[in-house]
Order: structure tokens, then C-alpha cells, then sequence
């Protein structure tokens, strides 16, 4: 199988290949380096004119792409480390998200902004985090985030061609080197695979491809519980559900969720009506995350309905360098199994 | 462009703001305005030279630009109401324009990099579009306009920078928020920049036409300050200058006076009448147009 990096990357030359309007731009993303990361490995050499290396201006780079974006081309934004998504947070809240609204419907801007995201590999405090969710819940913004799950490819390269409208592509780092999840190593369970059709409330933003995955324990009773994830905390709550499932018989249902914002909740909530338990989970600190918001809707759509409900979430602290600390202050399979724990 | 059609631009762009400030206080506008009284030949003697295809990217004191860019006085008035027929449908408001090649948003120094982007993108379709890009002294405070500039001189972007220099940024003067000189930031990215003092349209219209000219056949850069002056508020009720240092402003710098003295007094008039109607038009349709309802998908 192949990792989610050579995924991406794939995804990067397919459509790169498939439609002239893409452009990337990014910071040292030329090869022979290919990026910081090598998500844009081998594009400088197969498409020199588009691919665009950049000075060290996330706002400046993100304002070009729009204006790009504004006159009919479909720009790629690489920003090295997604600590780095506080810089174009101007022009992502005061324009790339407003023009569409506020000039009445008369342009589109489709722009795909990618960054990796996380901790786990010692880079601290400005290098580390998962700032996802200081963009959701932004009018029009869609952010997405691949896992081991489905086709991280097809997710970007649908964000990239099928969607005029602006989106945050997040990577969680460990992810990239880590291999597509198969049938044979996700033989435990019975995968469901739910295509949102549902229009969220006030949604500027069209539903566009961005499935969420149940994953369900194979010949096991019926779930007791139900724990909601993205990205590569999935990794995480895969094996905290194996380890509850065989050492303390208890059955959880795993929901994946590929589209952060807007919010779709409702495969979540389909598996919480059944198992009446949710615990969230996400590496981003706790406060006023993803995992707030989805236990938020929770509390109003579910009711009496929702008997348990808890969060998975990093300390909110700054991510230290020492591995040691960084240990503590991310969420990590015990934690999960801790908070799954309380609800029996 | 004969003399007639600029004098007509710019008492047109004059009396829109008169109308405004007239009428804001009773209640007819809803929101805020930043008005364009004293700079008028910037934008009428600058857009005056463009092609219809070139783009246009302003900033918050954006209704002088998008009149001379020939916008329709109605919809404008209506867009500052808030009514269904503004130019953005009402969502706008007075700093957020877009028609046709035509777009303004109202964050400071945010736009630069946006049309540098528009001009690039119109470079790489093979296009001898070339973009217009108005911003003020003002906006030299913030970061992203040099990683713009860096960025427009690097890629060889088609773009002319116009800065409307009329040496306040609100209410603090040039000399409180601004090290150094405007022309020197552009000669540090090598850009090359021309500097005019003047209020009189037509030098405004013949320096730009041939910046305009050169930067589409270059294809680069090319800045051009125009040191101006804003007689009215930045806002509305809200400048705190002497009533003496506007007066000397407005007696030696009236871009409408400096060009009206080329026309004839019939000539003259009769074009101010037929705008002074004009204007009363607009104004009376729009605040009899609907109000707009809500769609949120």
C-alpha cells in the first residue's frame, strides 16, 4: 500500500495534469527539495510553470492566490507548517471568505490551502500545533482532513478541481508516512461509508465529496458507545477500541469524519442514537474545539437521548519540545480508553 | 477623453459625495462612507485611461474610483442604502464593491496582494489585461503590502500601483505614522515610481496613460504617487483639522475648480445641471427600491 504522502502527492500531479487552471505555490516546494515535507516531490520538474516557489509571506502568498483565484485559475496554497496559518488569517477571514457573500453571489474563489498539522515529532511550541480549529465555523470556509480511512486522495483532488469555493486541506504530519488503511488492516472491522447529502443550516458553503467512515467491530455485539474522530487521532482511537473491545469487552463504534467545517453531524449522531454514548477526540487543545461543537449539537439535536457524553483533547497548554512533556500534554490511546472507561 | 466628459467625471464624483454627506445625517444611508471630495482626479484622470478588459482594485474610499470606472450612480446609492439594486445587492455596503472588472474591499493594505494575484493571473492566461491598483498612505503601515510588492517586482507582475497620498490616515498626518518616503519603498523593490503633485486632472491623465501603456507592453510594475488632498472627513463628522488649513486646501487644490476653468460658463453649467439631475434621479430611485431579503445558501 502506499503511504498518505505518496497519496497526496499522487493527487497533487493528477490534477495538476488534468486541469491548467492548477497552480501551487509555497515556500520552498522546487525540487530537488520538493517541499519541507515532499507533499510536492517531482511537480517543479513535470510542471515548471505552474509550479511557483515563493518568498517567506504566507499572507502575501495566500492574497496572491486569491486574486488568482478571482480571475479564473485554480491556485494550490502549500504553507509549510499550519502553526503558520495565524499569518493569512487576514486574508482568509476579511477576504477569501467574504468576496463570494459580499459581492452578491458574482465570483467564486477557489483556492485549496494545504498545511501539515501536529505534534508527536519534537518541533514545540510554534511547530506543533493542531490550529484547525481556529477555522471552523468561519462562514463559507470548508476544511477538510484525511486519515488512513477511504481516499485521502480523492478528497484533495475533489477539493482542488470540483469545488469553487475556498478550502483548508489539513495533514496531520504523522499521517504522511503512514499506510492506507485495506481491507486486511482493517480486518476487525466493517466499514460504512456515509456520503453527507444533509444541507447544514445556513451553509454558504455547497456540499462538495468529503464521506465520513463508520467503523464498526466485526462479529461483536452491538456498540455501546460511540467515538467521534478525524485525521490521525483515528490511528488512535482504532487501537484504543480493539484494546476495550478484547481486555475489557467493552464495544465502541468508531465515526470518522473527513469534513470539519462546516459541521456534518449527523453520521455521528446516527451512531449516538444507537449507542446513547459519545466521547470526542481530537489533538488540537481542549477548549473551544472541534469536539466542543460536536457535543454541542450533540446537546441540542439529540436530547435525552445523548446519556454520556466526553472529551479527548490535548491539555491547553503550549506544546513543549521535550518528547517527555509532549506526551503529556497530547491525548493518546489511554486517555481515550480512560475517558470510554467512565461511561460504564 | 475631452475635456467636457472629465469635467463631467469629476463634479459627477463631487456631487455623489455631497449627496451623501447631505444626506446621511437624516438617515437616508445606513452605515459608514469614507468620501472621495478632493482627490477626484485621481481616479477620473487615472481610469480615464484604461482599456475596458484592464481590472480595477480599490480600497475603502472606493466611490470616486468606481464612478469614474463608470459605475451607475443609482446602483451605488442604492448599495449604500442597503436596497436589492445596490451593486452588491446590498451586502456590501460602501466599501465592498464588484462590477465587472471592478473590486474594492475595505482592509486596509489587504488588496494589494489580491491584485497583485489578479494581475499575475492575467499575465499567465496570456492576457494584455493589466490591473490598476488604488491605495493610500495610509496603508503603507501594513506588512503585507511589501510581501505584495516583493512578490508584483519578483513575478513581473502587469499592475500600476496608484498611492493616493493625501497625507492623513484617518485623523494622524503623514509625519506621525510614516518613516522615510513612499517612492523609496518602491525604489527598494525596483519599481520604478513617478511622484506628482498636482490636482489638475489632465497631468493626472497623460502621466498615466503612458504608465499605463508601458506597464501593459513591459509587463511590470510601475507606481505612480499622486500627492493629493482630502478636503472632507475621513469618515463622517469626524476630521479635526483647522477649518483654515481645508480652506487653503480647497481654494488651491480643487481638482473641479482647476478643470472647470477649461470650460466655457454655458458649457460648464449646462454639464452641472444635467449631473445636479442626474443625481437627484438616482438618489430618488433608490431610496424608493426594495429592501433586500436574506438567502443564506
Amino acid at each position: 500500500m502506499l503511504t498518505i504522502l505518496e497519496i497526496l502527492n499522487a493527487s497533487l500531479h493528477d490534477v495538476m495534469t488534468q486541469d491548467e487552471r492548477v497552480y501551487i505555490m509555497g515556500e520552498d516546494i522546487l525540487d530537488p527539495y520538493g517541499g519541507a515535507f515532499k507533499v510536492t516531490k517531482g511537480l517543479s520538474t513535470t510542471f515548471p510553470e505552474r509550479v511557483i516557489t515563493t518568498p517567506i509571506s504566507e499572507a502575501g502568498i495566500v492574497g496572491v492566490a486569491a486574486g488568482m483565484a478571482l480571475r479564473g485559475l485554480r491556485p494550490i496554497v502549500e504553507i509549510m507548517f499550519g502553526d503558520f496559518f495565524t499569518l493569512i488569517a487576514d486574508q482568509l477571514i476579511n477576504h477569501i471568505t467574504k468576496f463570494k457573500w459580499m459581492y452578491n453571489d458574482q465570483v467564486n474563489v477557489p483556492i485549496v490551502i494545504r498545511a501539515p498539522m501536529g505534534g508527536r515529532r519534537g518541533y514545540g511550541p510554534t511547530h506543533s500545533q493542531s490550529l484547525e480549529k481556529l477555522f471552523l465555523g468561519i462562514p463559507a470556509l470548508r476544511v477538510l482532513s484525511p486519515s488512513t480511512i477511504g481516499e485521502p486522495g480523492k478528497l484533495l483532488t475533489h477539493a482542488i478541481l470540483n469545488d469553487d469555493n475556498p478550502v483548508l486541506f489539513i495533514e496531520n504530519k504523522i499521517l504522511y508516512s503512514l499506510k492506507l488503511r485495506n481491507e486486511k488492516s482493517l480486518t476487525d472491522f466493517e466499514l460504512n461509508i456515509h456520503n453527507s447529502n444533509e444541507i447544514e443550516e445556513n451553509n454558504l458553503h455547497p456540499l462538495n465529496y468529503a464521506p465520513t467512515y463508520r467503523l464498526t467491530l466485526a462479529n461483536a455485539p452491538p456498540p455501546a458507545l460511540t467515538i467521534a474522530t478525524y485525521g490521525y487521532m483515528a490511528e488512535l482511537a482504532i487501537e484504543a477500541c480493539l484494546n476495550l473491545a478484547y481486555e475489557e469487552e467493552i464495544f465502541t463504534e468508531l465515526v470518522i469524519s473527513t469534513q470539519l467545517a462546516p459541521f456534518v453531524t449527523q453520521p455521528i449522531f446516527d451512531s449516538v442514537r444507537k449507542t446513547h454514548r459519545l466521547v470526542v477526540v481530537e489533538e488540537g487543545s481542549r477548549t473551544l474545539g472541534w469536539g466542543a461543537e460536536v457535543l454541542a449539537r450533540g446537546a441540542e439535536s439529540l436530547g435525552k437521548e445523548l446519556a454520556y457524553a466526553n472529551r479527548v483533547a490535548g491539555l491547553d497548554l503550549p506544546l513543549p519540545a521535550s518528547g517527555q512533556l509532549e506526551k503529556i500534554v497530547l491525548p493518546d490511546v489511554q486517555d481515550i480508553i480512560i475517558a470510554v472507561k467512565r461511561a460504564f | 477623453m475631452n475635456n467636457q466628459t472629465l469635467y463631467r467625471y469629476l463634479y459627477l464624483i463631487r456631487r455623489f459625495e455631497e449627496t451623501v454627506l447631505e444626506e446621511f445625517p437624516r438617515g437616508r444611508f445606513y452605515g459608514t462612507t469614507h468620501t472621495y471630495i478632493g482627490q477626484e482626479a485621481d481616479a477620473v484622470g487615472v481610469l480615464s485611461a484604461i482599456h475596458p478588459e484592464d481590472i480595477v482594485v480599490s480600497n475603502h474610499r472606493c466611490h470616486g474610483h468606481f464612478l469614474a470606472y463608470g459605475g451607475d450612480t443609482r446602483a451605488l446609492f442604492a448599495e449604500l442604502m442597503g436596497k436589492e439594486t445596490g451593486v452588491c445587492g446590498g451586502r456590501g455596503g460602501s466599501q465592498h464593491l464588484h462590477w465587472k472588472n471592478f473590486y474594492t474591499n475595505g482592509i486596509l493594505g489587504g488588496t494589494i496582494p489580491i491584485a497583485t494575484g489578479m494581475a499575475l493571473a492575467e499575465k499567465y492566461k496570456g492576457n494584455r489585461v493589466i490591473t490598476i491598483n488604488f491605495l493610500g498612505d495610509g496603508a503603507f503601515g501594513e506588512g503585507v503590502v511589501y510581501e505584495s510588492l516583493n512578490m508584483a517586482a519578483l513575478w513581473k507582475a502587469q499592475i500600476l500601483f496608484v498611492v493616493e497620498n493625501n497625507q492623513i490616515a484617518q485623523s494622524t498626518p503623514i509625519e506621525l505614522n510614516l518613516a522615510g518616503n513612499i517612492a523609496k519603498r518602491f525604489a527598494a523593490f525596483d519599481i520604478p515610481c513617478h511622484e506628482l503633485t498636482t490636482s489638475d486632472v489632465l497631468e493626472i491623465f497623460n502621466i498615466a496613460k503612458d504608465l499605463i501603456q508601458e506597464v501593459r507592453t513591459m509587463s511590470k510594475p510601475q507606481a505612480l504617487i499622486l500627492n493629493t488632498h482630502r478636503f472632507g472627513p475621513h469618515s463622517k463628522g469626524d476630521d479635526t483639522r483647522d477649518f483654515s488649513t481645508i480652506a487653503s486646501m480647497m481654494e488651491n487644490f480643487d481638482p473641479v475648480k482647476i478643470h472647470g476653468l477649461r470650460l466655457i460658463d454655458g458649457i460648464r453649467q449646462e454639464i452641472e445641471n444635467e449631473v445636479d439631475n442626474h443625481i437627484r434621479t438616482a438618489f430618488e430611485e433608490a431610496l424608493g427600491d426594495p429592501i433586500p431579503t436574506l438567502r443564506t445558501t
